[in-house]
Formats: C-alpha cells, sequence, structure tokens
C-alpha cells in the first residue's frame, strides 16, 4: 500500500466500529432467534385475528361482573398501597446503604461490597424475591412488601450512589478541612445538593412498583387489582372486565405519570 | 426574620415527614401489611434459604434443560427489543418536537405510546394469553408491546435533546426531510438510543421471568414447576444461572455503552 492509500483510507474508529458491531450482533441474534423458536404449530394468523378481537372487545364493551366498580377502586388503592411501602422502605434502607456505597464517602473496600451484595439482589427478578419470601411468610402483602424492597433497594442503591458521586471532590475536602465530621458533611453538603436527583429517581421507583404490585398481585397472590386481572383473564374468562380493569389502571398510571413529570419540572425551576 | 425563616423551615419538613407518617399508616393499614411480621420473617428467609435453597448434585441433572430454557428466554427478550426499537424509531421521529410531522399524527404517535407504556407487560402476556396460548410468541408480543411504548418515549426524549438546532440549520440549506433524518438525526442520536436498546434488553429478561410464571413459558415456567413440586434445589439452580446470563449481559452492554457514549 502507498502512502496515499492509507491516507485515503479513513482512520479506525472504535466507537463506529463497537456501534456497528452491537447492531449486526442484535440483528443476527433477533434473526436467529425467530429461527430457532419452538411455535408448536401454533395458527399464528388465526391467533392475532382473535387477539384483535379480544382487543376490540375488551375497549368497546367494559363492564364489571365479578367485583363492583367501587371494590375495584379499593382494589387499586391496595396495590398502591403496596407500591407506597415499598417504595418508602426502600428509599430509607437505600439512603443508608448508598452512602456506604458512594466512593467519595466511604472506604474502597465498604463500597464494593455494598456494590457486589445490590448487583447481585438486582439480577434476581422481583418475583423470584417475593416467591422465595412467600415460603418463610406465606403469601400476602409481608412478602410481597419485603421481597418488592429488596429489589427497590438495590435499584435506588444504585441510582442514589451515582447522585452522590458527582459530588464535587473539592467541597468533600473543603468541609474535612475545616474539621466537619462525616455526618455533617453527609447532612450540609451531600444531602442537599443531590436531593433533586433523589426525589426523581425515588418517584421514577414508585412509577416501577406500582406496576410491579400489580404482576406480584397475579403472579403471587400480594392482592389488590393485579389479582382480580388475573382472575378475569385466567378463570372467568371475562375479556369485558379485563377490560373495565383495564381502563382503570391505565387511568391511575397516566395520573401518576403526569404528576411525575409536574414533580420533576418543579424541581427543575427551582434548581 | 433570619429566625423566622429556618423556623419555617423547620415546620415544612415537620409537616412534610407528618404526611409521609400518615400516608404509611394508611397503606398499612389498607394492605393488611403485619409490621412485625415483616421484620421477623427476613431472619426466617434467610434461616430457610441457607438449609434448602441450593443447587445439589440431582438438581445438576437438570442443567441442559434450564440452560435451553434460559437461551429461549434471553432470545425472546432480545428479539422482542430489537423489532419493538424498529417500530418505536419510527413513531419516535414522527411524534417528536423537531423532526415531527406535527399535527393529528404526531398526536396520534404520542398517545398510542403512553397507551402501550402504561399497560403492563403482566398484563399485556395476559391478555396475549387467551388467543396465542401457552406459547413462545404469548412471551414475545408481551415484551414487545411493553418494550415499544417505553421505548418510544424514551427515543422522543433522546431525539429532541440531541437534534433541535442541526435540524433547523440543515433545513434552512433546503436539505430533504429524509437527509435530514439519515444524515443528522440518526447519526447524531444513535449512541444514546443503543444504550436504550441494551437497558430494556437486560429489562425485559428479568420481566421474561415473571411473564414466563404467568404464561408457562421459558425459564419462569421451569421456575415455578420446581417452586410448587417444591423441587427447591433445582429452583435455586435456575435462579443462579439467571443470575449469571444477566450479569453476563450487564458486563457486555457496561462495556459498549463505555466505548460508545
Amino acid at each position: 500500500m502507498t502512502m496515499e492509500e492509507l491516507a485515503m483510507k479513513k482512520p479506525f474508529n472504535k466507537q463506529k466500529t463497537v456501534i456497528r458491531l452491537t447492531m449486526a450482533s442484535i440483528v443476527v441474534l433477533t434473526l436467529y432467534a425467530f429461527a430457532t423458536f419452538d411455535y408448536k404449530d401454533i395458527q399464528f394468523l388465526d391467533a392475532v385475528i382473535s387477539t384483535v378481537h379480544t382487543l376490540t372487545t375488551m375497549f368497546f364493551q367494559p363492564h364489571f361482573k365479578h367485583i363492583t366498580f367501587i371494590e375495584a377502586v379499593t382494589y387499586l388503592f391496595i396495590t398502591l398501597g403496596l407500591a407506597f411501602l415499598t417504595t418508602l422502605f426502600g428509599a430509607i434502607i437505600a439512603l443508608v446503604l448508598g452512602l456506604m456505597a458512594a466512593t467519595n464517602l466511604s472506604n474502597p473496600t465498604l463500597s464494593v461490597v455494598v456494590k457486589g451484595i445490590v448487583a447481585f439482589i438486582r439480577a434476581v427478578p422481583t418475583v423470584l424475591w417475593v416467591l422465595i419470601f412467600a415460603v418463610a411468610a406465606g403469601l400476602g402483602s409481608v412478602a410481597a412488601v419485603i421481597g418488592m424492597t429488596f429489589h427497590s433497594v438495590s435499584y435506588l442503591v444504585k441510582t442514589y450512589s451515582e447522585s452522590f458521586e458527582e459530588l464535587d471532590k473539592g467541597v468533600i475536602e473543603a468541609l474535612k478541612a475545616s474539621g466537619a465530621n462525616w455526618i455533617q458533611i453527609v447532612f450540609q453538603a451531600v444531602l442537599p445538593s443531590s436531593i433533586t436527583y433523589l426525589i426523581s429517581w425515588t418517584f421514577m421507583r414508585f412509577e416501577i412498583n406500582f406496576s410491579v404490585a400489580l404482576a406480584m398481585g397475579a403472579a403471587a397472590g400480594a392482592g389488590g387489582i393485579g389479582y382480580d386481572f388475573f382472575m378475569a383473564s385466567s378463570y372467568y374468562y371475562d375479556v369485558r372486565e379485563i377490560g373495565a380493569i383495564t381502563y382503570l389502571i391505565l387511568i391511575f398510571a397516566i395520573l401518576l405519570e403526569v404528576m411525575a413529570g409536574k414533580i420533576k419540572k418543579k424541581l427543575r425551576v427551582k434548581n | 426574620m433570619q429566625d423566622n425563616f429556618f423556623a419555617r423551615k423547620r415546620l415544612k419538613t415537620l409537616l412534610y415527614c407528618a404526611l409521609l407518617l400518615a400516608i404509611t399508616l394508611i397503606a398499612i393499614l389498607i394492605t393488611n401489611y403485619d409490621v412485625i411480621k415483616g421484620f421477623t420473617s427476613i431472619p426466617k428467609a434467610a434461616d430457610w434459604a441457607f438449609n434448602n435453597f441450593y443447587p445439589n448434585e440431582k438438581s445438576l441433572k437438570r442443567l441442559p434443560v434450564i440452560i435451553s430454557s434460559i437461551s429461549e428466554t434471553v432470545l425472546v427478550s432480545i428479539a422482542a427489543t430489537a423489532v419493538a426499537a424498529l417500530f418505536a424509531l419510527m413513531f419516535a421521529i414522527a411524534g417528536s418536537h423537531t423532526t415531527g410531522v406535527g399535527g393529528v399524527f404526531g398526536f396520534v404517535s404520542r398517545s398510542v405510546a403512553t397507551v402501550f407504556r402504561n399497560i403492563d407487560v403482566s398484563a399485556w402476556s395476559m391478555i396475549l394469553l387467551i388467543s396465542f396460548g401457552q406459547n413462545v410468541l404469548t412471551g414475545y408480543f408481551a415484551l414487545f408491546f411493553g418494550t415499544f411504548g417505553f421505548l418510544t418515549r424514551a427515543f422522543t426524549e433522546s431525539i429532541d435533546e440531541v437534534s433541535s438546532s442541526s435540524v433547523e440549520a440543515l433545513r434552512s440549506t433546503g436539505a430533504s426531510y429524509f437527509s435530514i433524518i439519515s444524515q443528522s438525526v440518526i447519526p447524531a442520536c444513535i449512541p444514546q438510543l443503543i444504550s436504550w436498546i441494551l437497558f430494556m434488553m437486560e429489562t425485559n429478561i428479568r420481566q421474561a421471568t415473571l411473564i414466563g410464571i404467568l404464561t408457562g413459558t421459558g425459564i419462569g415456567f421451569l421456575f415455578n414447576l420446581y417452586y410448587k413440586s417444591l423441587n427447591f434445589s433445582a429452583a435455586s439452580l435456575v435462579v443462579l444461572v439467571l443470575v449469571l446470563a444477566i450479569f453476563v449481559i450487564e458486563t457486555v452492554s457496561t462495556y459498549i455503552r463505555k466505548v460508545i457514549m
């Protein structure tokens, strides 16, 4: 190759290569997945048509039959209560562990240990935690709240410690030099400067916990509206009741999202 | 005056704490949550886990079955995410404020995404179960719908963030709509898009476990089967394999993110 040819060639760009490789492997894996799935001779078109039929019945002819509207709203509040308790417990525990996990506030060994444990807890899906606790506590709200709290803690420790680590190193050094102890540093510098992040992450987790609580009602007998959804779909095969419950959940979830957006905006304006 | 300021601040904090406490008490009441049992069940569960919840020699024989079902679950998650990302990109471009076609179509695209995002994947899986039965495709479409809704919102935000100034500049030079999208908008935000796709793949593997329990497919079904037949050592092996798979995927995606961002 002559010098000219070399100059004409584009320089090797690691970023672009990795992007291309990632996209290519995603495409290959997707094609491989479709080729190897065990479809069990499903009549795909029939299933799609019947799903469309289900969806139209669901959304255009909703009714409550096995539960009343008032009961449904009560169950919805139970689900909301589960999500709230989980988020609150999770946030309190995660605040302490997050301080221990932040590299700029804790010693390296402790930080690595906390982060490692938390990563393991996060890798196990929430439903498995709930089912594992259900063996000791029995199916119900206790197992659901404790199991869901486990996962919330692991998620929040990660996000909290990352927000703590964003704090300027100089601030901590200056406070240390002026003789402030660890508790003073945390309460006077670390928490005030990261509180907006903490609140917005916590609220995001609350939204996630709401949908997790729904699923736990269905999969782990945690009670709440998720259980009625499961009953309507798997026992009564009552598509119209599924539709009514879905509307209720949908309205509530959109309300939550709007509220979260408003809180985030308010926090941003304050800064 | 300063006195007053601190007093007011303290009062405000106190009020917030009181409100939080009140909501907590209401929540404990309506969910029938037993606080004492909540505390005692943690050591009890740990004790039980140490005595029962570990793989033994007999359960290792089930490893081939577990591995084949986890690879199916992983593949379902990847395929659902990839196809959903493609649709989400189209909807995000149409619904974004900078690149959007605006008007009715933009509104429709945003509302479709909102509806899909707010119906949980567990709800989707139970709806689809009615027509698709115990099939791989039930989980696939449930994940697809949930991912589609989430990625549309995420992509729209990324596109809005990255491209407002460049789109204006290119428009004033007379570039066509499609060349603006393909030459400026997509290249500028592709690292963020890939980061979101990777995030969603990790999430979907965990979600797939839940869907599996509800619909009787994949790794979730296997766990539920062992769990309900009280074969806890095999169930723990499922958990270990799952954790391992998620760790591998997290490591790969962390590496990719580090390089591309």
